[in-house]
């Protein structure tokens, strides 16, 4: 394999520790194995990038907001492990957007909730690309790149054994 | 300054980040405590020894001793000669000749109280007490051999250079030990450190995908070790101080053993130590939590 990565036009190969923390600042991240801190609550975490980044203050206003937004309104204090698989995906995704990151990568997000849930992480990743963030979502989903084919401009690779099967925006 | 502050007051959130560790905290403290209660009594042992042997060689170096030969027939004229040139030596403030009874005590630890003095040739000694300037050894040999003949003069240097040259080497002693606690508390924190950032590699991870520079990650660490070392040498610091103040105590005579203690503004250095064992303790695991988290790429 040969070539650069680049990272909001810097080469990735040439940024040191600190720029890649500031890049990871405007990239949300959703793990299908959605990893948190265990001993704190999940507003906490949820809250964690406003933190890291010295703005813990702007967490009080929207902060209850996106818990209620994911449905997690009744569970901010409790902890991590307390939570089910659905819920920490949820919980995981509010982290993500919480600081209304420029790229947000989501590796199936939607694999862990129900039906309700799924079109409404679907509409937040929608509305958030119509505010000119890039999402970039892996999965398995067929019926998820529809719906959010019908609102959107998606651009969409198919992946079989590691090949690119197709590239474009039909399935 | 704004670093120091910010390691004071700290970020309460940032500080949550890094879950509590119980064993890696007792285990920081317990050997702050320890250390600096060592290194209290080291520096206590260390201050008196060079104390005592300071205020022994000064008083040495005050004092001198003429011994006159022991011969009943010219001992009269010999002493009348000597007290004359020791009289008329500037830099001299007084002179004073040992009675028999004061000779005889000097002999009594070896010879016991029976001791005929009388009937033994004893030589006849004076003693020369310096003023503060001191007077000319040399120059004081010389007419002492030209008009006390077989006058010996003794100015106390034979034990008074060994004397500091012991206490000389006591104190580099004491100084090597305080740099070793100092080099033990790093490695043992550092070690701490190492162990509690392995511990704790999903929370770095977690930290690092929500974007936390090394920075950020280090300075949780580095607060909390720094902070449980300054309390764990306040107290072996205080302990170590209240041990020195119940040692029994006794003026310089009394040796070392009478006199181990802090002395004026020597008390500051039971204070210091903590203030010490926190900078050992943040650069430790500051080197420490930077090695680890470029291992952790």
């Amino acid at each position: 394999m040969r070539g650069k990565v680049r990272i909001f036009g810097e080469d990735a190969g040439t940024l040191d520790r600190d720029a890649v923390a500031m890049s990871r600042r405007r990239i949300g991240v959703v793990h299908q194995d959605c990893q948190f801190l265990d001993h704190l609550s999940i507003a906490e975490n949820i809250a964690l990038p406003l933190t890291v980044s010295g703005r813990s203050d702007e967490a009080a206003g929207n902060l209850q907001e996106l818990l209620n937004w994911v449905g997690l309104g009744a569970q901010a204090n409790q902890l991590p492990p307390e939570l089910s698989g659905g819920e920490r995906q949820r919980a995981a995704l509010a982290r993500a957007v919480i600081v209304s990151p420029d790229v947000i990568i989501a590796d199936e997000p939607t694999g862990n909730v129900d039906w309700d849930m799924s079109q409404r992480i679907l509409s937040l990743l929608i509305e958030l690309n119509k505010m000119g963030k890039t999402i970039l979502i892996a999965t398995h989903d067929l019926t998820m790149i529809r719906a959010a084919k019908s609102d959107v401009s998606a651009r969409i690779l198919r992946l079989k054994d590691g090949q690119l099967m197709q590239a474009g925006a039909e399935l | 300054m704004k670093a120091l502050l910010e390691l004071i007051v700290g970020d309460p959130q940032a500080d949550r980040a890094v879950p509590q560790s119980g064993t890696t905290a007792r285990l920081t403290m317990f050997v702050a405590a320890v250390m600096a209660f060592l290194a209290v009594i080291t520096l206590a042992v260390s201050l008196t020894t060079n104390r005592v042997a300071s205020l022994w060689a000064e008083e040495l170096a005050q004092s001198a001793t003429l011994r006159l030969p022991a011969d009943p027939a010219t001992a009269d004229a010999l002493l009348l000669s000597a007290l004359d040139v020791l009289e008329t030596t500037p830099g001299i403030s007084s002179v004073r000749a040992l009675s028999q009874d004061e000779q005889q005590a000097l002999l009594e630890p070896w010879f016991g109280p029976d001791l005929p003095l009388d009937a033994l040739p004893m030589p006849q000694l004076i003693e020369i007490v310096a003023d503060g300037d001191g007077y000319d050894v040399d120059g004081l040999r010389a007419r002492l051999t030209a008009q006390v003949p077989g006058a010996i003069l003794d100015d106390h240097t034979a034990w008074r250079a060994p004397l500091l040259d012991a206490a000389s080497r006591v104190r580099l002693i004491g100084w090597s030990v305080i740099l070793l606690i100092g080099a033990t508390v790093a490695a043992m924190i550092m070690l701490a450190a190492q162990a509690s950032l392995a511990a704790n590699v999903q929370v770095i991870r977690v930290l690092r995908l929500v974007g936390a520079k090394d920075v950020y990650i280090a300075r949780a660490f580095v607060r909390r070790f720094t902070l449980r070392a300054l309390a764990g040498a306040i107290a072996g610091a205080i302990f170590g101080a209240v041990v020195v103040s119940l040692m029994p105590q006794g003026d310089a005579s009394g040796g070392l053993l009478l006199g181990v203690s802090f002395v004026g503004a020597e008390w500051a250095w039971p204070l210091l130590i903590p203030v010490l064992a926190a900078i050992v303790a943040f650069f430790a695991t500051r080197a420490a939590a930077f090695r680890r988290l470029r291992e952790q790429t």
